[in-house]
């Protein structure tokens, strides 16, 4: 997980995970917010059903797969927070859109 | 579709420096990049920082601060710019102009070109230590990321393990920034000065990057960090995330309580775009990884395809700027652009700049030698994160008769996840060599196909204009 230095200015941005509400800075991706919200897991894998995190922060690893706005499958690292987004876990392989928000919490 | 005379892949420093030399030169330029702001991965959030946060630029250092010059120039290139793109397709007909296909704001565009400059950089080498998937563990590399883009860090205790310049730069970032790292886990093997030493001579061309590397070293071994040499046998240990790290010193075995370990072995090109591209790639001893084979123009072996940067094998910001320059006076040469600025003095004089930040490499090579044991791994070790592929496994897949990472994927499954083989790729071309008994460079590696990013049936649908 992660914590913020002091003096951080940015605009408050707020969004949801798993139905939640996060708060974050303008800027931040959600994968960083949500390391910075703490949460440790942001996917399940679909062999094990392990819980991950992100590796490396810049696209190339695809631990952050996470499902945004009802689409599957998006890298966490790579999408900056927006006011408003619905995030949730990716759990296994994902479904197609639509499908993956049956999932109950 | 639209067309330009250059597309650049990445907007870090090559991609930055290839545009502002590019449209200086008359050339229309389109650069496409992965991140929401240009700078790349070494001056992540450059602009960000000089406006909203000035107060980070004191800890995040010169080096950082450069960047805000380079950037400014971009911005005011009169490049088209396409920040928060993901390009999943590349293509280049034997005659004709590439094309570039990517997802952007939910849709699919293409750009055709006439010449293509990949500058999509490095990424950290995979580091497959047992437990490194557990939630708590991440590279130095993304650690300093979110550090840059978000003022954010990693929970205490923090560990630093590895070895190489990023690593002592994070660890200098850090002191700055009064964040507390618990311990550093230096994986250099002893004796790397007498390593570096054949090489001072030559390295002293590039004398300001070893001040540099030698004020990181002191910063950090005179800040009371506690460093444990010539570590080894590094294990991330926890059940459901990383609890503890145990691992082998010069003092004997430890295990040390942790809520943070970041891991770093180096970096290495990114190697999907010119895979994807089917350029000729050579075995880099000295780093070991691949490398596309480049001209002294940084063209590969797929013509009017360039690489600059980190891509096309580690040489560090400054060396990236001129091979951009390089790479970009040359597209102008070739296509009769209009401003041609002399374009071949201008080439020898941006060589020798590239030639003088290349030459300390070969001393950081030798003093910080690329990790051996990842090819040795035998054992449980996840080496493919997307689809639990252990070391065992692709010993196996080796003694079934698998004699390269495309059949040990057909195998396994290693390589076939979400990454693609971004994480796994280098891991198993080492281990089929030393199960082989052969070079890296006849086992090869995977062979990359489209899409090489996630793409959705809507971005798809939504093709060109359709939207």
């Amino acid at each position: 997980m992660l914590r913020r230095l002091p003096d951080q200015s940015g605009r408050k941005v707020r969004f949801r995970f798993e139905g939640e509400p996060v708060d974050a800075l303008e800027g931040d991706s959600v994968a960083a917010a949500l390391l910075a919200a703490g949460n440790r897991i942001l996917r399940m894998t679909p062999k094990s059903g392990s819980g991950r995190a992100p590796y490396c922060m810049m696209g190339v690893c695809f631990e952050c797969l996470v499902e945004i706005d009802g689409i599957p499958n998006r890298q966490a690292c790579l999408t900056e927070v927006r006011g408003g987004m619905a995030v949730r876990r990716q759990r296994g392989a994902p479904g197609l859109p639509g499908e993956a928000g049956d999932d109950p919490d | 579709m639209i067309r330009t005379d250059l597309a650049i892949i990445g907007a870090g420093p090559a991609g930055m420096s290839a545009a502002v030399a590019a449209r200086e030169a008359g050339l229309d330029v389109i650069v496409v990049d992965e991140q929401p702001a240009a700078g790349g991965q070494i001056w992540r959030a450059i602009e960000r920082n000089a406006r909203l946060r000035p107060g980070n630029l004191a800890f995040l250092g010169e080096d950082y601060v450069k960047g805000a010059e380079l950037a400014a120039r971009f911005a005011a290139s009169g490049a088209q710019h396409w920040p928060g793109s993901t390009v999943w397709h590349v293509e280049s007909p034997e005659d004709g102009d590439k094309t570039v296909t990517l997802a952007w704001d939910g849709a699919t565009r293409q750009v055709r070109c006439g010449a293509l400059l990949i500058a999509s950089g490095a990424m950290e080498r995979p580091v497959p230590v047992p437990g490194w998937t557990l939630p708590g563990v991440m590279t130095v590399g993304a650690a300093q990321t979110v550090l840059k883009s978000s003022g954010l860090f990693p929970e205490a205790p923090l560990l630093l393990a590895g070895s190489g310049p990023l690593l002592l730069l994070f660890a200098a970032q850090c002191l700055a920034a009064g964040i507390e790292i618990a311990a550093v886990l230096d994986t250099t093997p002893a004796g790397a000065r007498l390593r570096g030493l054949p090489h001072l001579p030559k390295a002293l061309l590039g004398w300001r990057t070893l001040l540099k590397g030698r004020r990181l070293m002191r910063t950090l071994s005179r800040s009371g960090v506690r460093i444990y040499r010539e570590v080894t046998k590094i294990e991330a240990l926890g059940a459901e995330h990383l609890e503890r790290v145990r691992f082998q010193s010069v003092g004997g075995p430890a295990e040390l309580e942790t809520a943070s370990l970041l891991l770093h072995e180096g970096v290495v090109p990114n190697p999907q775009l010119t895979r994807l591209l089917r350029c000729e790639h050579r075995w880099d001893r000295a780093q070991r990884c691949f490398r596309p084979e480049l001209s002294d123009r940084g063209e590969t072996s797929v013509e009017n395809v360039f690489v600059a940067g980190d891509g096309g094998g580690i040489g560090g910001a400054m060396a990236a700027v001129h091979a951009g320059r390089i790479a970009a006076l040359e597209v102008a040469e070739r296509f009769g652009a209009v401003n041609r600025p002399n374009g071949d003095v201008e080439i020898v004089k941006a060589r020798d700049a590239l030639r003088a930040e290349l030459a300390v490499r070969p001393l950081l090579d030798a003093m910080f030698p690329p990790p051996r044991w990842i090819g040795e791994l035998d054992g449980g070790e996840v080496i493919c994160r997307c689809e639990e592929v252990t070391a065992a496994d692709v010993r196996k897949a080796a003694a079934l008769g698998a004699p390269g990472p495309n059949q040990a994927k057909a195998f396994l499954r290693a390589g076939m996840g979400p990454c693609q083989g971004r994480m796994c790729g280098l891991t198993v071309t080492e281990i089929l060599a030393d199960a082989h008994g052969k070079h890296p460079e006849e086992i090869g590696y995977y062979r990359i196909r489209p899409p090489i990013k996630p793409v959705t049936l809507g971005e798809l649908a939504a093709l060109d204009g359709a939207d």
